[in-house]
């Protein structure tokens, strides 16, 4: 549960509460953070973060560098080469993009460099699509990196000045993806409120020894061939290290919650005290709609609640079982397909996997909805509930992925 | 060959940090033929040494003096350590002061 | 922006100018004569300790890498195949940045370095944006006319009618049907600083030119195509790495150029061969090199056609620009 500290002095580390989109809220915090380079290519819907950002830079609002790079391949590549040398580095994509990104996303972890991207999903092509979902992201979970999933502009906003503080700690080093709804977040007006510049750079100092490029003295070798003799010890370090920064990631969480009053948590569980019924999902999704309609199910009496991931990488297991261990049953809403699996929602999966380690047994149901922005409407997931209140009772679990919204 | 260690004795994110470490392979293994300095032609004119790709040729402040009595304050010197008997140097050399021998196999 | 431009200084007049200090290597797995291996013991020669190397996917990459050995002595870093250019337009704009906000004070200038797989081909969108931004980046290719790392296959850099393993010399089709790509002139329409030819058969040349271009660079991007031969890709014998190269040049194939501040200029000896008797016949060239032992009476013609073509375009530059 997002937590609110009311303590006066903390408090007014706020200095304004402003209107901002999902995608100026990013921006914002990225020039609250004061990053170095920012290396960005256009495309729906990231592209108001980056012309944000290049209006801050324009007018000297953020001191950066900002490289307005010919694809999203070299942004990333260009990030990589920026963060090696020790900047502090942004850059933001979304579909097409992102996929164009894949082959340095793996680099960019196998070189521990602690790069931050604002990832608004979006469908994949084709057809092309503009519109919001998350296939996207979930193309590209298993590259190593620290993954958070915001629901609201605040959180984002948050979540970014927490993300360069998670990256950069010697524990962690490696890159984190900040992502959201495309356009149902990235482009609608949340209020925010920002925090006090001064304040934020505390929070995110700047640490030394992390420029190995730059070091003449001690010139360094990176991104060196490895043979099967080392390949695996040297993979295993990064395996292990997104593993770990769990640790690190709660830390930040914490400690952000003391100077700014608000911690969310790698999962946020709503009503879930004596839920029977509970709706397990991420992004815009679990605070909007299923939020509702499990308000609107608990208003005819039912127990129903909604688990929201936070945290998707590394995936917050523990988190979840507790959380879901005393359910009647539960369904996964999906916003991303995995064509061909045994069952095709993405998280479904890791959810399925988490209970099933933990020894938890108890219907669950994979729900794919709102892919290319379906129109998820609250009544939707007002029904789901009353589809697992029957499955409990029936024992009938539909073992195929339920295709909501379809035509 | 260096020991193989752990995942949790190397650097992070597999740099190598001893610069031109890698004068540890020794590719003079490789060789099949091997260049041999005539010190007596040489001319000292430093051809060899600027073509040699590895390199493997020394630059040595070494006196020598030639049968003929010419002095020269410099010699070079094939490092066998590193030199992979391509012979460019042989090929190079202005003066043919540098011939190719087959390697003897060590019995 | 003229004022560093106007006062290049030659470094190096004669071999004994030429640094003893090593950057690169001994130890290299590189293959026994290998142009490119030459090419960067040169280049470093003349760039010196204050450099920060980006090394694409290749021959060189892989030869000199190899865990938990590196061949480097300066700070080095390989990302991929196609984005030498975009690594290093991001640590170029990283020490503008840090230095610009008192974080760092690096001098260090940064030098990408690719094969021509990672240049003509898959690297070529990276290097245009690099360029078209103008950072402050020296970019040397290292042209060994194929794929080697990959097992010599044909690039855009490759040769007309080389035999390469993807343009094999077949009943029907005879080694590789396209010609060269021109990349001086693509690079030189980005109307960047300074963009040269060298080789590696010059090495006083090719480190001046060094020098010239790490001086440019507080005005925009430099460019270096650097010629260097590959004996096992070539089927040349690996004695003949050097002569080879020389002969590329002396036979017209490899003119040797500059592009200096919007000036055309041919080098020695490449500014004796507009006429074309002061050339050497193109069979000297082509006679050693396996890769063109197939080549008939009427190929070697098509081939003496095009090099007479390159420099009647190149007489053309001289003219307009020169
Ligand atoms: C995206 C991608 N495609 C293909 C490869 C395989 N690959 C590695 S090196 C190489 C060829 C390199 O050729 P070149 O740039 O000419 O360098 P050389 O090996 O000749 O020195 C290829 C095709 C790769 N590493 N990455
Ligand atoms: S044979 Fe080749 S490797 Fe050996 S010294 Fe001569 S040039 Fe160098
Ligand atoms: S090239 Fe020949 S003459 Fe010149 S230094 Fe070498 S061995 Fe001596
Ligand atoms: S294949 Fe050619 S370029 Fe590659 S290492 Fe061998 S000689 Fe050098
Ligand atoms: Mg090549």
């Amino acid at each position: 549960m997002t937590q609110v500290i009311e303590k006066e002095r903390e408090r007014s580390v706020v200095v304004g509460k402003v209107g901002l989109t999902t995608n100026y809220a990013i921006a914002h915090a990225v020039k609250d953070v004061d990053v170095d380079v920012v290396a960005a290519y256009p495309i729906t819907p990231q592209t108001t973060i980056i012309e944000k950002l290049a209006e801050y830079v324009a007018n000297g609002e953020l001191d950066a560098e900002f490289i307005p790079v010919e694809s999203e391949h070299s942004a990333l590549s260009a990030a990589v080469g920026a963060s090696a040398a020790g900047a502090r580095v942004f850059t933001a994509t979304s579909a097409q993009g992102l996929e164009l990104m894949h082959e340095i996303l793996h680099i960019a972890s196998g070189l521990r460099l602690p790069i931050v991207m604002a990832v608004p999903g979006r469908a994949l092509s084709a057809p092309i699509s503009i519109h919001g979902d998350y296939q996207d992201l979930m193309n590209v979970r298993d590259t190593g990196w620290v993954i958070y999933i915001a629901s609201t502009a605040q959180e984002a906003y948050d979540t970014v000045i927490e993300a360069f503080r998670v990256a950069e700690d010697p524990r962690v080093l490696l890159p984190v993806i900040v992502s959201y709804d495309g356009f149902l977040m990235s482009h609608t007006t949340e209020p925010v409120e920002v925090y006090d510049t001064k304040a934020v750079r505390e929070f995110t100092p700047r640490r030394h020894n992390t420029r190995p490029l730059l070091n003449p003295e001690r010139p360094v070798t990176m991104g060196a061939l490895a043979t099967p003799d080392w390949y695996y010890e040297i993979k295993y370090q990064a395996i292990n290290a997104l593993r770990a920064s769990r640790g690190v990631i709660d830390e930040v969480d914490s400690e952000f919650n003391r100077r700014f009053g608000r911690a969310y948590g790698a999962v946020e569980g709503f009503m879930l005290d004596d839920a029977d019924y509970i709706l397990v999902t991420y992004g815009g999704a679990a605070t909007w709609n299923a939020l509702e309609a499990a308000k609107e199910a608990r208003g005819r009496g039912l127990r129903a609640g909604v688990l929201r991931i936070r945290l998707f990488r590394p995936f917050p297991s523990n988190d979840l079982v507790k959380r879901l261990a005393d359910a009647k049953a539960v369904a996964v809403v999906d916003r991303a397909i995995a064509p061909g699996s045994p069952v095709e929602g993405p998280v479904f999966k890791d959810v399925y996997i988490a209970l099933r380690e933990a020894g938890v047994d108890k219907p669950i149901v994979s729900v794919i909805h709102g892919i290319s922005q379906r129109t998820m409407y609250i009544r939707d997931f007002y029904e789901l509930y009353y589809k697992l209140r029957d499955i409990a009772s029936t024992g009938n679990v539909p073992r195929e992925s339920l295709y909501m919204g379809l035509r | 060959m260096s020991e193989l260690k752990s995942w949790t004795q190397i650097p992070i994110g597999g740099y190598i940090t001893e610069p031109q470490n890698s004068v540890k392979n020794k590719t003079g293994s490789w060789r099949t033929q091997r260049p041999v300095i005539d010190q007596d032609a040489c001319t000292r004119c430093r051809i060899c040494w600027l073509y040699c790709p590895e390199p493997a040729i020394l630059e040595l402040n070494k006196p020598y003096v030639t049968k003929s009595g010419r002095k020269y304050n410099l010699t070079f010197e094939i490092n066998y350590d590193y030199c992979k008997g391509c012979g460019i140097c042989a090929n190079e050399c202005p003066v043919k002061a540098i011939k190719m021998v087959p390697e003897v196999v060590q019995q | 922006m003229g004022m560093a431009s106007g006062q290049i200084k030659i470094g190096i007049r004669t071999i004994w100018d030429i640094p003893k200090e090593e950057y690169f290597g001994p130890g290299q797995l590189t293959c026994a004569g290998c142009g490119p291996s030459l090419a960067v013991r040169h280049i470093l020669k003349a760039a010196g300790p204050d450099v920060i190397v980006v090394n694409a996917t290749g021959c060189i990459e892989v030869t000199s890498t190899q865990y938990p050995y590196t061949a480097w002595g300066v700070p080095y870093i390989h990302v991929a195949f196609e984005n030498a250019a975009a690594v290093a337009s991001g640590i170029e704009a990283a020490i503008k940045a840090l230095n610009r906000k008192g974080i760092a004070n690096a001098k260090a200038k940064v030098i990408a370095l690719a094969g021509d797989g990672g240049t003509y081909d898959i690297g070529m969108q990276a290097l245009s944006g690099m360029l078209e931004r103008g950072h402050g980046v020296l970019y040397v290719l290292y042209d060994n006319e194929a794929y080697m790392n990959t097992g010599i296959q044909r690039s855009g850099g490759t040769p007309r009618f080389a035999w390469t393993t993807t343009s094999p010399v077949g009943s029907r089709i005879r080694g590789k049907v396209q010609s060269k790509k021109d990349i001086m002139s693509i690079v030189i329409a980005h109307h960047i600083p300074y963009a040269a030819t060298a080789s590696i058969a010059y090495p006083i040349d090719l480190m001046n030119k060094v020098r010239k271009a790490l001086d440019a660079l507080n005005e925009g991007p430099a460019f270096l195509h650097v010629f260097a031969p590959c004996p096992p890709g070539w089927r040349i014998d690996d004695s003949k790495t050097v002569e080879i190269a020389r002969l590329a040049v002396e036979t017209g194939v490899f003119p040797l150029f500059e592009w200096d501040h919007g000036k055309f200029r041919l080098n020695p000896p490449s500014n004796m061969h507009v006429d074309k008797s002061k050339r050497k016949p193109l069979i000297n060239y082509l006679k050693p090199q396996g890769r063109f032992a197939h080549l008939k009476e009427e190929e070697i013609k098509a081939m003496e056609a095009e090099v007479d073509g390159y420099w009647d375009y190149l007489t053309r530059l001289l003219k307009a620009f020169g």
